[in-house]
């Protein structure tokens, strides 16, 4: 690099573009904060719904699957898996209830949690819940 | 080696290479499962085995980074360590409390190490990384903490360099960043946009500032580029890497019930990314090309280039390809991800880890500037192997990627999840096998400590 760019200005576009773009990057978080309430579905969130959360992060669902697009590549996106399954709570609870203890041979397969009812219902409500969060239209269709 | 408490990096370079072969071992298991569905299930289920994959991989690389830095600190801050003791101790502590969780994962259902750990109290099990109990992640903060004090009390009282600074920035920022995993509201929107700040953040924020640090410190000692020069290209680099990684964060923010402007701000600056990484190839290069002696460590020259190269492809190359919002809107959470994921983290993160081992390790273990010719020469084998292998992981991985968009997302009749996966399998295969290329490439970099033998180039 030439001799007329010095350190010290290196320096200083370092030291002041990091605090521009943090700040930038704050106001932006804080701006979108005050915009979720209209878009992140947060009215549905009941006792249930927080019981339906912590069962999926206790059973780790997302080291298999996608939320939102997020976790894992191995199995289904969930985060419209209510619609997918026609808007029906019975049929997530039942898919997850009937899984087989020591899987399918040569396929993969979802473990068998061994869920109490209340927790079915719960995981399936959680579900209900984020599948009615706005995400811009994504994911493109109802495969996921 | 010029000060004797350089010599506590060692053990955390042994843990780390230890813990790189755990990993791989286990994304061979998941590599195995995605083409042969019910692979070591129900005993270890995918779930299991990706946890072990990801959470050695970060583990390891954090022991790299803290032998890293025990390691350049003293010797640019021109002390002796504050405290080896400490140093030590930490050591035990992380290396413990690391096998515990790897071991809970292993040993018991996940959602009863959940309740044995006392996630209730404060849940943050369950997030994609962030897997570890809650009392690990308490125990990581106090290691981080007590580490910075550690290093931070050597840097002030002695030389303060660009390099020790940037690293000293860059280590605090994984440390504060941090904090953000034990924020997790019921909100699934809160709790994902503040994911991001530990994950987005460190690996396109701080992290770089280490990678860049360290660069730096070893093409100082490879090249014998005036340090001036060196510093303004560090300072350049981080500039960059901040300037347009901390709105990049934005291009995680496009479908997660965030706003839609930050299709616009997360492109935008996204775009920019591989600005900083590219930098890192051409200051790489530029130095090598100018040095003013010729150092024997030829090894640790080719990591250092061959790492900016493949974090310049894999984060700056793969990054871009699927950035973009109207791409990412098709490509986002699919086995792009995955290959971008790859090749991004073995080009910036491993091998910067293994560049430092590289040039250190002669001086830590037989007080040599370089190992003989023949260590040499199978550490450079090594790192073709796994080089180019890891090219080919993320080639069948971008393959399937494709093929997997295209039939579940773009074609005028989307087939389910699992039919395309069928449909792909080829490509999970061929993975497979590179896989095992890479591996057999890993074997070989471990050989490579055992040859460096006694018949050392001539002491420093
Ligand atoms: C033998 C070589 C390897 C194989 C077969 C392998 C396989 C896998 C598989 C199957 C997954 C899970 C993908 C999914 O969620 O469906 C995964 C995840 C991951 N692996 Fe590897 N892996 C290997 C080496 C590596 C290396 C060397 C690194 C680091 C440099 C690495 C870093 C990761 C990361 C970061 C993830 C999470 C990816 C994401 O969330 O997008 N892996 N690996
Ligand atoms: C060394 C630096 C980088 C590393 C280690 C890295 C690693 C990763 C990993 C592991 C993921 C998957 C996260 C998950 O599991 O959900 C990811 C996602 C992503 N990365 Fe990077 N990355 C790096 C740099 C970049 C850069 C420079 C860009 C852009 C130019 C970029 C663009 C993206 C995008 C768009 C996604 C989201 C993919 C999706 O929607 O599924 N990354 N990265
Ligand atoms: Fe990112």
């Amino acid at each position: 690099m030439s001799e007329t760019f010095t350190k010290s200005m290196a320096r200083n576009i370092y030291l002041g573009g990091s605090v521009f773009f943090i700040l930038l990057f704050l106001a932006l978080s804080f701006d979108t904060l005050g915009a979720l309430p209209k878009r992140d579905n947060r009215h549905n969130i009941t006792p249930q719904v927080a019981l339906g959360k912590k069962v999926w992060e206790e059973n780790n669902c997302l080291g298999c699957h996608t939320l939102l697009g997020e976790g894992a590549y191995f199995a289904p996106e969930l985060g419209n898996v209510y619609t997918r399954f026609g808007g029906s709570k019975e049929a997530i609870m039942g898919f997850i209830a009937s899984r087989p203890v020591d899987g399918i041979p040569g396929r993969r397969s979802m473990p068998q949690f061994n869920l109490s009812n209340e927790e079915l219902e719960a995981v399936a409500e959680f579900l209900k819940y984020t599948s009615e969060i706005n995400t811009a239209n994504w994911p493109p269709n109802i495969q996921g | 080696m010029q000060y004797s408490s350089q010599a506590v990096a060692k053990p955390y370079f042994i843990a780390a290479i230890g813990l790189f072969v755990g990993q791989i071992l286990f994304g061979l298991i998941l590599g195995a499962q995605y083409v042969i569905g019910d692979f070591l299930f129900p005993e270890i289920p995918f779930n299991v085995a990706r946890m072990v994959h990801t959470n050695l991989l970060i583990v390891w690389l954090l022991f790299g980074f803290m032998g890293a830095a025990y390691y350049l600190v003293p010797e640019e801050a021109e002390r002796e360590l504050y405290s080896p003791k400490l140093a030590i101790a930490l050591f035990w502590i992380f290396l413990v409390a690391g096998a515990l969780t790897i071991v809970g994962y292993l040993a018991v259902p996940y959602a009863t190490l959940a309740a044995v750990t006392g996630n209730d109290l404060l849940p943050t099990m369950g997030r994609e990384f962030l897997e570890q109990p809650t009392i690990t992640k308490i125990g990581i903060v106090v290691v981080a903490l007590a580490f910075l004090f550690n290093i931070g009390m050597t840097i002030i009282s002695g030389r303060k360099t660009v390099v020790n600074i940037v690293l000293l920035t860059g280590l605090t920022g994984l440390a504060v960043l941090f904090l953000f995993a034990f924020y997790n509201p019921v909100n699934l929107v809160l709790d994902k946009m503040f994911w991001w700040w530990v994950v987005h953040l460190w690996v396109e924020g701080v992290w770089e500032l280490i990678m860049a640090a360290i660069l730096a410190f070893v093409l100082i000692r490879l090249t014998g580029v005036d340090r001036e020069v060196i510093e303004k290209w560090l300072y350049v680099i981080i500039a960059m890497a901040l300037i347009t990684g901390i709105i990049g964060t934005g291009h995680h923010y496009y479908w997660i019930g965030t706003p839609e402007y930050w299709q616009w701000w997360g492109s935008i600056f996204s775009a920019l990314e591989p600005i900083p990484f590219f930098m890192m190839t051409v200051f790489a290069f530029n130095v090598v090309n100018r040095r003013r002696k010729e150092h024997p460590n030829k090894a640790a020259t080719l990591w250092a280039l061959g790492c900016a190269v493949m974090a310049f492809l894999g984060a700056g190359v793969w990054g871009f390809l699927h950035t973009l919002a109207p791409v990412n809107f098709y490509t986002h959470g699919s086995q792009i991800t995955a290959a971008h994921g790859h090749m991004a983290f073995y080009g910036a993160y491993v091998l910067v880890v293994i560049t430092m081992i590289s040039y250190a390790w002669p001086h830590l273990q037989h007080n040599a500037p370089a190992a003989n010719g023949r260590a040499q020469l199978l550490e450079m084998w090594s790192f073709w192997l796994m080089t180019i292998s890891m090219v080919f992981i993320t080639l069948f991985l971008t393959g399937a990627g494709i093929l997997q968009v295209y039939l579940q997302r773009v074609s005028d009749t989307p087939l389910p999840f699992m039919v395309v996966q069928d449909k792909i399998a080829l490509f999970y295969w061929m993975r497979l096998y590179a896989g095992l290329a890479f591996f057999i490439g890993l074997c070989l970099y471990v050989y490579s400590f055992f040859a460096k033998g006694k018949e050392s180039l001539a002491s420093s």
